[in-house]
């Protein structure tokens, strides 16, 4: 083919183009998906409880991740301001995942039990009553009640993606091996919204214990953030033999 | 788009592309410093596939030959780390091949503000609270790493000069740090401890008990314990027969218990209840009546796991010298 033809032709142009810029990304991209240690090996890491991924959505849907990121990069400044750096295997269930690098506030990625409940709780509500130079927005509006009754669209949706909240015996089985008894129970697709009860009901999130509000499902999730892996367990340098 | 006549006449070459009858494209070669950068740029793609990880290939890559060592700890045969005469962990070199990680682990050993730190760490390690307090240095040292640590975590519940919060609302109040009044007692060890465990604040709620009237004397009584001005001293005597429910934990004058976490009573210093901040007497009194009627919970997190037992060690010295004694 003459270049001229390509000059001359747009739509070929455009074609031809998309083709070697995507031939950048593939090789790129693919192959993490066949390389063995890009996601480590490491016990704890589980999907989230049907309330936590609740909480999940609601972070998503007010768009915290455009202030907090969810990723601690392996330096020595970011170790000793937030623990250790982030694992892939810690985001394998995140769907979308939360990493980002923008950082107006700080990094979320093990803030699970760094605060007590009432703190979050007040520090969503009224960020400035805590903090007085933050400049974090308020969230009052996160105590309305929570509509939990699409729980379980929501969890086939990421069963679908790969999640396993299991539909069928064999995958209940599975998760039984996998993540104990007491978690398996709570990924089953069709207890979704008794689980979302118990598990509001379980702790006092919010501390209003009348309601399933959106903050019992927010509070539950940042709570279990970075909680999953116990580094304790694993010696220095192992997870170095990933990269 | 034809031939131009100039070329064929030994001109400056064209690309042969003619725009509106008369305007032509210049063929000339590529600046030479262009194109050798150019060269530049593949000689670099491939001295760097040679020395760090580049080419994916069936399950695993190619990872170059540079490498880094940095010092990991012996696993012995029972899959824990093995520890050396001194009790340390035992150390030995790992070397692996260029990556993020290993990278992170040679800073965080011998980075030159790790290894200043390090030397630090070393120099208090065997000083009692009492001795880094009093030597200028080493509390230079407490106070600086304490400053960041207590800035990341504990500024946000006790406010950034240890200040705390105290709130209407007695649940969103946080304790001062650096005043004088102790909750659970000013002593290093209740501070590592504090730290360390985290603490759960637990009075619990008397409302079954007191009611109407004998809620009012009660909290009459509690406010005249600390003097307030405008405490109804009748109201205030008749309440005192109550407060011996409160004696177990408070002290038979309302002066606290350390041991239990239970505010004095006695003093102008309010640990959760925002008595100072009231507008009025009454006000005062609606507060100290809610804490009698449904309790008071304050939990303050663990910070075992998350801290060091050298830093923890710091952020007291830290604490101690907000002010507070
Ligand atoms: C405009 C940017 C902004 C947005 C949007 C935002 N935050 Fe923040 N956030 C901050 C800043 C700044 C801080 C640090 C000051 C403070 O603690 O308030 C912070 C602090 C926090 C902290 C405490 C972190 C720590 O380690 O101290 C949490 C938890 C948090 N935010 C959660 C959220 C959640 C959940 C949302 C969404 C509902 C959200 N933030 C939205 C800016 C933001
Ligand atoms: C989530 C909020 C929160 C965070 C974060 C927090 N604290 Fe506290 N802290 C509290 C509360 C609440 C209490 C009072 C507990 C009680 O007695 O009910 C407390 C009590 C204390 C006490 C005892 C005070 C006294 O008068 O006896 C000390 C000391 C202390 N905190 C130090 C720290 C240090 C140091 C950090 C940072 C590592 C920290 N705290 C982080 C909430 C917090
Ligand atoms: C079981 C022990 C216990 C008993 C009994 C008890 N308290 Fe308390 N009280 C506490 C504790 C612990 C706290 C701190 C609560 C916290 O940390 O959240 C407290 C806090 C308070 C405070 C807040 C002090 C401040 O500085 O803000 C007041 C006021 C108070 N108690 C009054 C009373 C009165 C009046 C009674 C009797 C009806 C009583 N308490 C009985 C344990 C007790």
């Amino acid at each position: 083919m003459k270049h001229e033809s390509i000059e001359i032709n747009s739509a070929l142009l455009i074609i031809l183009t998309l083709v070697v810029i995507s031939i950048g990304g593939l090789v790129e991209i693919v192959p993490l998906f066949h390389i063995k240690g890009t996601v480590e090996k490491v016990e704890g890491v589980h999907p989230y409880t049907p309330l936590e991924q609740l909480g999940r959505d609601v972070y998503v849907r007010e768009g915290c991740y455009l202030c907090h990121s969810q990723q601690i990069r392996p330096f020595r400044d970011e170790q000793l301001r937030y623990g250790h750096y982030s694992l892939a295997a810690e985001s394998k269930y995140d769907h979308p995942f939360q990493w980002g690098s923008k950082r107006t506030g700080p990094d979320l990625a093990r803030v699970g039990g760094k605060y007590s409940n009432e703190w979050m709780t007040q520090h969503l509500i009224h960020p400035q009553s805590l903090v007085p130079e933050s400049i974090m927005p308020s969230y009052p509006w996160l105590m309305q009640p929570l509509k939990y009754q699409d729980i379980e669209a929501r969890m086939k949706a990421l069963r679908d993606v790969g999640v396993p909240y299991s539909l069928t015996k064999a995958e209940y089985e599975a998760n039984v091996k996998k993540f104990g008894k007491d978690m398996a129970d709570q990924f089953v697709i069709a207890n979704g919204i008794k689980s979302v009860k118990a598990e509001a009901a379980a702790e006092n999130w919010d501390g209003n214990p009348k309601e399933i509000t959106e903050m019992d499902a927010l509070v539950a999730y940042l709570q279990v953030l970075g909680t999953m892996v116990d580094f304790s367990k694993y010696n220095q340098g192992y997870f170095s033999t990933f990269r | 788009m034809s031939q131009s006549p100039e070329n064929k006449k030994g001109q400056v070459e064209t690309t042969g592309h003619v725009w509106d009858g008369d305007l032509r494209e210049y063929n000339n070669p590529l600046p030479r410093w262009w194109l050798w950068g150019f060269y530049g740029t593949i000689i670099f793609a491939v001295v760097y596939w040679i020395l760090y990880p580049a080419w994916p290939y069936a399950d695993t890559y190619t990872k170059g030959i540079s490498t880094v060592s940095f010092q990991s700890p012996v696993i012995g045969p029972d899959g824990k780390p093995e520890k050396g005469a001194d009790g340390q962990p035992k150390m030995e070199t790992k070397t692996e091949h260029w990556n993020s990680r290993a990278l992170f682990y040679q800073e965080m050993q011998s980075s030159p503000s790790a290894v200043a730190q390090k030397e630090w760490l070393a120099k208090v390690k065997d000083m009692s609270f009492e001795q880094i307090a009093a030597n200028p240095d080493t509390l230079n040292f407490a106070r600086s790493m304490g400053h960041g640590l207590f800035g990341d975590h504990c500024a946000a519940c006790h406010g950034t000069g240890g200040q705390g919060h105290l709130a209407m609302n007695p649940e969103g109040s946080y304790p001062n740090l650096a005043d004088n009044a102790w909750i659970h007692g000013s002593s290093y060890e209740k501070i590592v401890s504090a730290i360390t465990n985290g603490i759960q604040g637990n009075m619990p709620a008397f409302g079954a008990l007191y009611k109407g009237e004998k809620l009012t004397d009660l909290a009459q009584y509690v406010l005249s314990l600390s003097h307030q001005p405008g405490v109804n001293e009748e109201a205030a005597n008749r309440g005192k027969a109550s407060f011996a429910t409160c004696a177990g934990c408070h002290g038979a004058n309302g002066q606290g218990n350390q041991a239990i976490g239970a505010p004095n009573l006695t003093d102008q210093a309010w640990a959760f209840v925002d008595v100072p901040g009231a507008k009025n007497y009454d006000d005062k009194l609606k507060l100290v009546e809610g804490v009698i009627d449904h309790g008071l919970q304050h939990q303050m997190p663990k910070f075992g796991d998350r801290l060091s037992p050298e830093q923890i060690r710091l952020l007291a010295v830290y604490v101690r010298q907000l002010g507070g004694t």
